[in-house]
């Protein structure tokens, strides 16, 4: 990414946490259009299709939530299905706590809000960068309130104005090519290796499965292995000492 | 109404999730292996958002692990390209562009 060193105050990190982001909205902004479109074609209002953005802001589980309405389901199941899609951000929420618990909680409370898929993937790879700049929850500041305020917008011009960016162009494609450039770096070692191989692969064979299941074992699983990989590996460098 | 209040219980428990170990739960009370494991949570998350994004095609969800795959042709080039330059912007700008050349070309 960026060299660290330069970069020193909250305000340089905040727009290089933005700058990071941009990649990843090139898929965001369609996808939320297309949020915003299908909600309001479900019959959902546009207030509520919007609001949907602002309260639960989580992608994937809004276009549960917006099935799931058409189709009738009870309430409560509904937002039980809601929180079960956003399960893995008790990853996130786990994975990025020792990087930011000297923060004041009021900090903790905001950047919470903010932790998607996308703002985890960009600010914890500035907190692994080796470096030890202390401002780096302005960069994951930045690259959350960057996903936000296009997550907002792209779904307003979804509600009123439909979905705008045809799918033959397959901007939808620069999601997965931005997590490629940001899991290639993070491939350091026998266990990130294992994790990253045995995650794919469960992910692959359970897709079928409901609700995001599928994704939240894969990642379990990954974790699973990488762990067991890297044991062996330190098992095996003390039996050849 | 109903609608409305359901939405909000689906945020609250969705903020809850990802408070609950920035804000609930201190770090500090995680056993060892816990915090180990949590170094994996990237590379994991990640390897099993792209494979499936990239393998399964269209909208009745084909795996499609061959040739014939474009998706799969530009995420191969877009890793390799990532190996070699580290640059998130050229990485893309590779996939897009070999994506839409084998789109355009069949």
């Amino acid at each position: 990414m960026q060299p660290a060193s330069i970069i020193r105050t909250g305000r340089a990190e905040f727009l290089a946490g933005v700058r990071a982001e941009l990649p990843l909205l090139l898929g965001v902004v369609p996808f939320g259009a297309a949020y915003g479109a299908t909600a309001v074609d479900s019959g959902l209002s546009s207030g509520l299709a919007q609001s949907m953005s602002f309260i639960i802001f989580g992608g994937a589980s809004q276009f549960v939530a917006v099935e799931l309405f058409a189709a009738s389901v009870p309430g409560i199941v509904v937002a039980l299905t809601v929180a079960l899609v956003n399960l893995r951000h008790l990853l996130y929420s786990a994975s990025l706590a020792p990087h930011v618990a000297h923060l004041p909680p009021r900090w903790r409370w905001f950047l919470a809000y903010l932790l998607t898929d996308e703002a985890y993937a960009v600010g914890i790879t500035r907190y692994r960068d080796g470096t030890d700049a202390p401002g780096k929850h302005w960069y994951l500041l930045g690259a959350g309130c960057a996903l936000w305020a296009s997550w907002q917008v792209s779904t307003g011009v979804g509600v009123f104005a439909g979905a705008v960016v045809p799918d033959s162009w397959s901007l939808d494609f620069a999601l997965p090519l931005t997590f490629i450039a940001l899991l290639v770096p993070a491939l350091t070692g026998r266990g990130a290796l294992a994790a990253a191989v045995v995650a794919g692969a469960v992910a692959v064979a359970a897709h079928g499965w409901p609700y995001g299941t599928w994704l939240i074992t894969a990642a379990l699983a990954g974790i699973v292995a990488g762990m067991a990989a890297e044991r062996t590996a330190t098992e095996r460098a003390r039996e050849a000492a | 109404m109903t609608l409305w209040l359901v939405v909000a219980g689906a945020g609250v428990l969705t903020y809850g999730i990802r408070l609950s170990m920035l804000v609930f739960v201190s770090h500090d009370a995680l056993p060892d292996a816990a915090r180990n494991a949590l170094r994996f949570v990237t590379p994991a998350i990640l390897c099993a958002i792209i494979l499936p994004n990239v393998l399964y095609l269209g909208d009745d969800d084909t795996l499609s692990a061959g040739i014939g795959n474009e998706r799969l042709i530009a995420a191969v080039a877009a890793a390799a390209v990532s190996l070699i330059g580290r640059n998130v912007w050229l990485t893309i700008g590779t996939g897009m562009g070999v994506l839409w050349v084998l789109q355009w070309a069949t």
